[in-house]
């Protein structure tokens, strides 16, 4: 297959970048999309121009890592990673405009790279439950109904590649931060900690600059792990109730 | 040289309770002034990161990733094995023990392996407490799955995602300690040298992959936990960036190298389908409960559609010759049996590397429906890459590298040769022999990381108290310029073949010589290869681009270099192991039925390689295994 490449170069963070035109030819159909991008790079090196820059990692759709922007879809058409979308999915001959993930709190390292780390610290603001090994009691001396462990399991599911803001016109992590909150929150270990955690997490994406949640839906839409717009809700009204608490003076 | 794997003494099952009752302690006011440099961010990385700063330790933790959160553990589907018993049927702490032995066909230690299996446990409570989601039953309690190698159902899951959960909740309890000021975390730092002062390992070199700066961190000992090596062989089903630089390194600083050529190929991967290809993917095993395997009998019918090609026509070669095992024959042997007839002519697919899962007759036995409700999301993934439908055509399927299980030589401290060193996880070489079992390696990552090194790590540190080394002394200050060097060197190449291209050739070298199964003329041609390669590596490779900046050809060129070095010692070490077990195979020794053959008397020792310098090869260095409690046989599945 041959396909029209348009893609965002740019030589660092402080410098003007622009899309650059390349031909992707002789792609296999079977070829992965990173993988007709390591076709084209190597086609760019053999002509003396430097590669590509993108990233990637497990290439099998769990890290997260990957984070292309294919004709203005996060992750391209479908719903998945960008390495899980595979060029039979687009018509030979075809013009596909590739760019980075695009949201003011992902600063914009080369390429296609952006830094992510926002994400790490919003974690580090309270999506953990505060527990130090050698403290745990059984594991099986809390029985978790398993509807509410299938729950926090489709929350859990998050891979924290950062689709969701890309995609959102917003820019706003609320899919992100909402479902590790109601991952955490659902389960009997999280609960003590649920109202410092949804302040905190929540405190942390608005200092990194993540835009609010107007229900355009755009997160849940291109979500490769299926997380559901649902966690926003159930975010929302943790966070209410924790700020009422907090207001009042009651400890949280 | 002798090695002293420091085994406590008393009855196997005693051991670790009595290390730990007299185990030397560091107390909270001193941990403080520690400095542990932990390197890789995985379950062991970000289990002992974690752990270790919740005791008081400062911790630096460094992974190539952008986040600690990519790991490659992340992609672990199956489970983590523990001996809770919660199903009753019969499992216990020695039963586990026991199962991982043999599986690793008795190349491992007792000690370390019945230490794992104690500690098991605690590691699914820990993980609850932490908020992982494990399946559950109605009523509650933890489900568990049955996994291959064992009789009873000890594995617990998380869907088919149980890494990444896993590795979510170390995440969690690592960025807990960020938060806490505990641990200084270092994303998208590769680890490109150890430094070594006094004999003592006291530091790294770190190149930062955003800005290109390479600098050294001192502390006061070091912790590896960056993993296998599978990707010496290109393609596998390791993440793209897995790599053996961190560990060679070491063993190029004096750390011995331990059973470097002990590989696990998975045999349910979807296969290769051109030169393009830049990763294998996993099919859960458990496919081969229902699947049938097979290719044609006569070569000519390769090329036919599989429903042109009659009964009476195909070969199912594992049920033909494993009848009582049939397609549920062990790892090691069903992928030897795939190559065994694609190297026939006999294979399917592009290439004619695969072999067919035939699914027809459960479907017909059992119903789409049920087939469906059992595997349905691994037929849409392999639809999803294949663009193949597996209810009414048979998957193609072909053995991929998964793991290894060789790795540095640590004791039962977790300490390698060179002090203060120590080694978690796939990258050290101690609990799985021969061969992994299934639901183990994740085991095995938590359990050195949160309950053995927090226990093990005061051995060393209590003789370091006043030892703390100059950061800028002239060891830090050549291992940097020594870095620095290295980096320009690829980079003034300026040659015409790029980085992917040598990575791909030394794969296939390695696949063909040192993979499913060897022999002594194979590994001997590979020796004659690799060096050729190599040397042609340092003259012909071409990178473009600066240092100073993201450079993912420069990143990827210096792992190669390492793979370029490693690949020849994995092909000594497998030449010397006149023996086969476990995932190595050499063909010249096997039982009339093709059945690996061991030798126990004159091979029953971890291979332990010691450096010699540029040039020089390196020395075996043995560690007779002793067994106390096991008694050695011979594993069969006629």
């Amino acid at each position: 297959m041959k396909f029209y490449l348009e893609v965002w170069r740019q030589n660092g963070p402080d410098r003007a970048g622009k899309l650059e035109q390349y031909e992707a030819n002789e792609i296999p159909a079977e070829a992965s999309f990173l993988e007709m991008l390591d076709i084209v790079n190597e086609d760019l090196a053999k002509k003396g121009i430097e590669p590509i820059q993108f990233d990637s990692d497990c290439r099998e759709g769990i890290c997260g890592n990957c984070s292309l922007t294919i004709n203005g879809v996060p992750h391209g058409i479908g719903r998945g990673t960008t390495c899980q979308l595979y060029m039979r999915k687009f018509r030979d001959g075809q013009i596909i405009t590739i760019e980075p993930f695009r949201a003011d709190a992902f600063p914009l390292e080369r390429d296609l790279v952006v830094n992510r780390a926002a994400y790490d610290r919003i974690m580090q603001a309270g999506g953990f439950v505060s527990e130090r090994a050698g403290s745990a009691p059984d594991a099986n001396s809390v029985p978790i109904p398993k509807v509410v462990a299938d729950q926090a399991m489709d929350a859990a599911a998050c891979i924290g590649c950062g689709a969701c803001a890309a995609a959102c016109p917003n820019g706003s992590a609320m899919l992100f931060v909402s479902a590790k909150v109601t991952h955490l929150g659902l389960l009997p270990q999280g609960k003590p900690e649920n109202d410092r955690r949804v302040l905190n997490m929540v405190r942390q994406m608005d200092a990194e600059g993540f835009g609010n949640c107007s229900n355009y839906y755009a997160c849940e839409a291109v979500c490769p792990a299926g997380i559901p717009a649902s966690v926003i809700a159930h975010m929302n009204r943790g966070f209410a109730f924790a700020s009422i608490k907090e207001s009042i003076g009651v400890t949280v | 040289m002798t090695l002293d794997s420091k085994i406590p003494a008393g009855p196997l099952d005693k051991k670790w309770t009595s290390y730990k009752n007299t185990a030397k302690l560091v107390n909270p006011a001193n941990k403080r002034k520690f400095d542990i440099i932990i390197v890789g961010s995985g379950l062991a990385g970000a289990a002992a990161a974690a752990t270790l700063a919740e005791q008081g330790y400062k911790v630096k933790c460094f992974c190539y990733q952008d986040s600690p959160r990519r790991a490659h553990s992340i992609a672990a589907q199956g489970g983590i094995n523990a001996a809770k018993n919660y199903q009753n049927d019969g499992d216990s702490v020695y039963r586990l023990f026991y199962d991982t032995i043999k599986g690793g066909d008795f190349r491992s230690r007792e000690a370390n392996v019945h230490r794992l299996a104690e500690v098991s446990n605690l590691i699914i409570d820990q993980c609850v407490a932490q908020g992982v989601p494990f399946a559950r039953e109605y009523g509650g309690l933890l489900d568990n799955r049955s996994f291959g190698g064992a009789q009873v159902s000890r594995t617990f899951y998380a869907r088919g995602q149980t890494g990444q959960q896993l590795l979510l909740g170390t995440y969690s309890a690592l960025s807990h300690q960020i938060a806490l000021g505990n641990v200084e975390m270092f994303p998208k730092s590769e680890m490109m040298d150890l430094v070594v002062v006094d004999g003592h390992a006291k530091g790294i070199v770190v190149r930062d992959m955003t800005n290109g700066e390479i600098s050294s961190h001192a502390g006061d000992a070091v912790l590896l936990c960056t993993g296998g090596y599978g990707n010496v062989f290109y393609l596998s089903t390791n993440a793209r960036g897995c790599n053996v630089t961190a560990t060679y390194r070491a063993f190029k600083r004096g750390a011995l190298f331990a059973n470097p050529c002990y590989t696990q190929i998975h045999p349910t991967c979807i296969p290769v389908s051109g030169d393009y290809q830049s990763k294998l993917t996993l099919m859960s095993e458990s496919l081969r409960n229902d699947g049938r395997v097979w290719v044609p009998k006569k070569k000519e019918d390769c090329a036919k559609e599989p429903k042109d090609i009659p009964e009476d026509a195909r070969d199912y070669y594992l049920e033909r010759k494993y009848p009582s095992f049939g397609n549920l024959a062990p790892r090691d042997i069903s992928s030897r049996s795939a190559k065994e007839v694609c190297d026939e002519g006999r294979g399917v697919g592009p290439g004619g590397l695969g072999v067919y899962l035939d699914f027809a007759d459960a479907i017909k036995r059992l119903g789409k429906h049920v087939i469906e409700e059992r595997y349905g999301n691994l037929f849409e993934m392999y639809h999803n890459i294949t663009d193949e439908n597996a209810y009414e055509r048979p998957m193609r399927i072909y053995p991929a590298v998964h793991y290894t299980m060789g790795g540095l030589w640590v004791d039962y401290h977790l300490m390698s040769n060179i002090p203060g060193l120590h080694v978690l996880g796939e990258a050290n070489f101690s609990d799985h022999g021969a061969n992994r079992l299934g639901a183990s390696a994740l085991m095995q990552g938590l359990a050195d990381g949160y309950f053995v090194i927090p226990y093990t790590l005061g051995e060393y540190m209590a003789s370091q108290f006043g030892k703390k080394v100059n950061p800028d002394a002239r060891p830090f200050v050549q291992a940097v310029e020594d870095v620095k060097a290295r980096v320009e060197k690829l980079l003034a190449i300026n040659g015409t073949r790029t980085v992917d291209s040598f990575h791909r050739e030394l794969g296939k070298i390695m696949w063909d010589k040192c993979g499913m199964a060897r022999d002594k003329q194979g590994l001997e041609e590979a020796l004659r290869k690799i060096p050729k390669l190599r040397e042609e590596f340092w003259k012909n490779l071409k990178i473009l681009g600066s240092p100073d900046g993201i450079n993912m050809e420069l990143e990827r060129a210096g792992r190669v270099a390492d793979f370029l070095e490693f690949g020849e010692l994995m092909c000594m070490d497998a030449l010397s192991r006149n023996e086969s077990c476990g995932g190595h195979f050499r063909t010249e020794f096997q039982t009339p039925e093709g059945e690996a053959l061991r030798n126990d008397s004159e091979y029953d020792y971890v291979a332990a390689w010691k450096y010699e310098g540029e040039g020089n090869a390196p020395t075996l260095v043995k560690e007779p295994l002793v067994y106390e409690e096991v008694k050695l046989s011979t594993r069969s599945y006629k």
